[in-house]
């Protein structure tokens, strides 16, 4: 990781971290790992009858993507809060990219507190989920993080 | 309708355990790299106790204790005129393989917008694990189309 989480501030952008394209067999599997198996997500009958053009990709599938944006950036244990709206569809095929922006700093019991903005959207730019988090970095006085 | 007599009602509790191989299995599906999420031995040497839980895995703890359609049924609203509007994480602790999590839903605000087109209903599960220490709070916004 080479950014100083430190050091950033408000406007500070966390660079976009892109995909490989959602497919067919990805949602079969996340369908049995995350136990969501509602066939809108694996049958295009189904998801036709539902009003679908066909199958869509799992928000919760979007959302565990741009929780990698923060688990790269930090351990689990420094993210402190993740919410998204759900605000657009994926399908296969489609590449997803999430990327954030610093919207706050501040400091709190030796740490540094960020609040981003977290984004993913399709190589359409269409935004699927639009959210915040908030994670802490230890303060190092004076010394870089590793 | 009114379905104001839901706000604040209270479900079932609730108990899962959080399996390593369902948590390898998670990694595997999200397209995860980072050997933390396979291994326990590089989890430990990470800083963790045993193999992590991703953070949006939380949600998948309640959906297989059924706690995303029981509200729908429990209100009678059928399941395809209802979608995952907006999700929310308050984290604690880390949620590790091995854990046992317990938890129960309650609805917090069900509000319509444009004039009842549109049922909101906001849920909030906290999850605790077997040591009774708070590990995540999930909000959930359920979207119902009316008509």
């Amino acid at each position: 990781m080479g950014m100083n989480l430190e050091q950033l501030k408000p406007g500070d952008l966390i660079p976009e971290s892109i995909r490989p394209p959602i497919t067919r067999t990805q949602l079969a599997l996340f369908a049995g790992a995350s136990g969501d198996h509602n066939p809108i997500h694996l049958d295009d009958e189904e998801a036709r009858r539902g009003g679908l053009p066909g199958v869509i990709g799992h928000g919760m599938l979007s959302m565990a993507f741009l929780a990698q944006l923060l688990t790269d950036l930090v351990p689990n244990w420094q993210i402190r809060a993740f919410q998204a709206r759900f605000v657009g569809m994926t399908k296969p095929g489609d590449v997803i990219a999430c990327s954030g922006e610093v919207t706050a700093r501040s400091a709190s019991k030796g740490q540094t507190i960020l609040d981003l903005a977290v984004i993913a959207k399709t190589q359409n730019d269409a935004i699927v989920l639009d959210g915040t988090a908030r994670i802490a970095v230890p303060t190092t006085r004076g010394k870089l993080g590793k | 309708m009114s379905y104001d007599a839901f706000i604040n009602k209270e479900y079932p509790p609730f108990e899962i355990e959080v399996e390593r191989g369902r948590l390898r299995f998670f990694a595997k599906a999200t397209g995860a790299t980072n050997p933390i999420y396979f291994n326990d031995t590089a989890a430990r040497a990470a800083g963790y106790a045993d193999i992590p839980a991703p953070p949006s895995f939380a949600y998948c703890i309640t959906m297989d204790a059924g706690q995303s359609f029981n509200v729908l049924e429990d209100m009678d609203i059928p399941l395809p005129k209802a979608v995952h509007g907006a999700q929310g994480f308050v984290f604690h602790k880390t949620i590790i393989a091995g854990d046992v999590i317990s938890g129960r839903q309650k609805i917090t605000n069900i509000f319509e917008k444009k004039g009842g087109v549109l049922l909101f209903i906001e849920t909030l599960i906290a999850l605790k694990n077997q040591d009774d220490e708070p590990v995540c709070d999930l909000t959930s916004t359920i979207i119902v189309r009316n008509g």
